[in-house]
């Protein structure tokens, strides 16, 4: 990699939107379908997934010129597990109810393959400050999707929106449970998994559509 | 003598287009679906036209957002199909918004997405009906007892509108409305109670009224007899193979046969699975959908076979009393595999795919005799 001047406006639109981690790369499916019944789930393993992925990046750098191409995944997976059993134990210990919904998924953050991709293809070639920011902001865009995600369908599910937030960020932030349709009979398919297939691809679509949309008008105004 | 235009005949003078196909078999089904209207009154010919009508919108709207033409594809029929097949399987009472809500299930993500007629995977109708019954159980297995038009206890047109649009029903002809279990429902609640078969059976079942159709079920799928005559004017017209409808209905016929011979006590005979529920229906209808099943001949009867055995095995087993659109959803999954390995012999060409050596075997014997014989 040139050591040029590093590009954070390019990093932090990459991550938010044009590289993002669902919508663009379709990494990390597994977890994003399995969690996101509502919008308060996706923004725990999303906060989650963000602190690993920080943390990975960080590690990562830190220490690429140290490490040898030849192991370099093994190590890669060493420390992202190691990071991610930190996570868990401290999610137990902090926000132990939270912990008890999205059960299994936090260990299996090991296993999110965006976190490895970032760190093969990002962060074990770039140097600290870029490998932070982006963590960061391909963290942000997984958290963006699985909010939208599990919005959607908690909307379309059972009518609220961010039930039980309390929970996960504390009494204070208890302002943001909406119960946005009252006595909403529940549209039960949208909370199973099914739901979470559609409402991503419908989801997929829309990002498409904006994207086409965004096109056409730098064309338009490019001959304008 | 003018010699342009095609010569050697015969022509076929068929017209086969989609939308004269559809006619058909939306003719064939209109005894069956009548039959329903009358049976289950008002309420039923309501959830038929919202269905309908909420189908033939949402693919206008799908072929709008597609940027495809949209007149063409409404004329068709195939949307129109869809909603009407849709309404024949849902319970006849159900509230407009559930006929909606499975339209625009059926159309747009069973169909529309894959991009639109031909190119769905699964049956639109049957992804709908099972949506409809993962998301709104209660409603999806409220039966009604037959009530006529017309009879005593019938609903008139204007309390129609209210079940349909409010929900609630009202009373009529001074009694509530009365609920019936299915023939399947009945023999599975009775099952898990631990009651024998032969025992409770006839208070659920009775061969003549099953044939008819004089009794609780889906809109349209009741009426064994009437489906069985629109399949068989299909068959007859070539709109439809006999492959699909023997394989399915024998594949339920032999194994229910089987093991009610094993022990009738448990296992309902043949004559139970075949006369109720959705599966004459699917038989003739759902399952001989072009566009979700197998090319060959070959490939139709395993995909059948396929579908009547998962029946039967959801059907005794599963959770569910009724288990047509689960298979059939299935089915239709393992469609490509089974196109893949049961391919149709290509024309010209015997069944591994080599070039037919006209001068031998049983073409050349043909030949040789239609020669012999001028």
């Amino acid at each position: 990699m040139s050591e040029s001047r590093t590009d954070y406006r390019r990093i932090a639109r990459d991550g938010l939107w044009d590289n993002n981690v669902v919508f663009a790369q379709l990494l990390a499916l597994c977890p994003l379908l399995a969690v996101t019944n509502t919008a308060t789930n996706g923004l725990g393993l999303g906060l989650a997934t963000l602190a690993v992925l920080l943390a990975a990046n960080l590690a990562v750098s830190l220490l690429r010129d140290i490490i040898t191409p030849q192991v370099r995944i093994a190590v890669f997976v060493l420390l992202i597990a190691a990071i991610v059993t930190l996570v868990d134990m401290m999610m137990n210990a902090w926000l132990h109810d939270l912990h008890k919904v999205l059960g299994l998924f936090i260990p299996l953050i090991v296993s999110n393959c965006a976190i490895l991709g970032r760190a093969e293809s990002f962060a074990s070639r770039q140097p600290i400050p870029a490998a932070v920011a982006d963590g960061l902001f391909m963290g942000l865009g997984f958290i963006i999707a699985l909010v939208a995600l599990g919005g959607a369908r908690e909307i379309l599910g059972q009518g609220t929106l961010f039930a039980d937030a309390a929970m996960l960020l504390g009494e204070s932030f208890r302002f943001m449970e909406l119960t946005l349709i009252p006595d909403y009979r529940g549209f039960l398919l949208m909370a199973l998994p099914p739901g979470g297939f559609l409402m991503m691809g419908f989801l997929l679509a829309g990002k498409r559509l904006l994207d086409r949309r965004a096109a056409q008008l730098a064309t338009q105004e490019a001959g304008a | 003598m003018n010699n342009a235009g095609p010569l050697a005949s015969p022509h076929t003078r068929q017209s086969s287009s989609v939308s004269a196909i559809m006619l058909q078999v939306w003719l064939a089904l209109l005894p069956a679906s009548l039959f329903g209207v009358w049976l289950y009154g008002w309420p039923a010919l309501n959830l038929l036209l919202i269905t309908t009508a909420a189908a033939l919108a949402a693919e206008a709207l799908g072929q709008r957002l597609a940027g495809r033409p949209i007149m063409p594809s409404l004329k068709d029929g195939s949307a129109l199909l869809t909603g009407w097949i849709l309404a024949m399987t849902l319970p006849p009472w159900a509230p407009w918004w559930v006929a909606v809500i499975g339209a625009l299930f059926a159309i747009i993500i069973g169909k529309q997405v894959f991009g639109g007629l031909g190119q769905n995977l699964f049956n639109p109708a049957m992804l709908a009906r099972v949506a409809l019954l993962i998301a709104f159980p209660l409603e999806l297995t409220t039966w009604v007892a037959p009530q006529p038009l017309f009879s005593a206890n019938a609903p008139g047109f204007i309390d129609s509108l209210h079940i349909t649009f409010v929900g609630v029903a009202p009373l009529v002809g001074g009694v509530d409305a009365i609920s019936g279990a299915t023939v399947l429902d009945g023999i599975k609640t009775e099952l898990a109670r631990g009651a024998e078969l032969g025992v409770v059976l006839p208070d659920y079942y009775r061969a003549g009224d099953a044939m008819l159709g004089q009794m609780g079920g889906s809109l349209g799928e009741t009426s064994a007899l009437l489906l069985l005559l629109g399949g068989l004017y299909l068959i007859w017209r070539g709109h439809i193979t006999w492959q699909i409808p023997a394989a399915l209905l024998g594949t339920v016929a032999l194994l229910a046969t089987g093991f009610h011979l094993y022990d009738p006590l448990r296992f309902a005979h043949a004559g139970v699975h075949l006369l109720s529920g959705g599966l004459m229906l699917a038989a003739f209808f759902i399952a001989t959908d072009p566009v979700g099943s197998p090319a060959s001949r070959r490939g139709q009867l395993i995909f059948a076979a396929g579908i009547g055995a998962l029946v039967y095995i959801i059907r005794t087993w599963g959770g569910f009393p009724e288990g047509v659109a689960f298979a059939v959803l299935l089915m239709n999954a393992a469609t490509p595999l089974i196109d893949h390995y049961v391919r149709p012999r290509v024309y010209g060409r015997d069944p591994h795919g080599k070039p037919l050596d006209y001068q031998r075997g049983r073409f050349a014997r043909r030949l040789k005799k239609q020669q012999g014989g001028e």
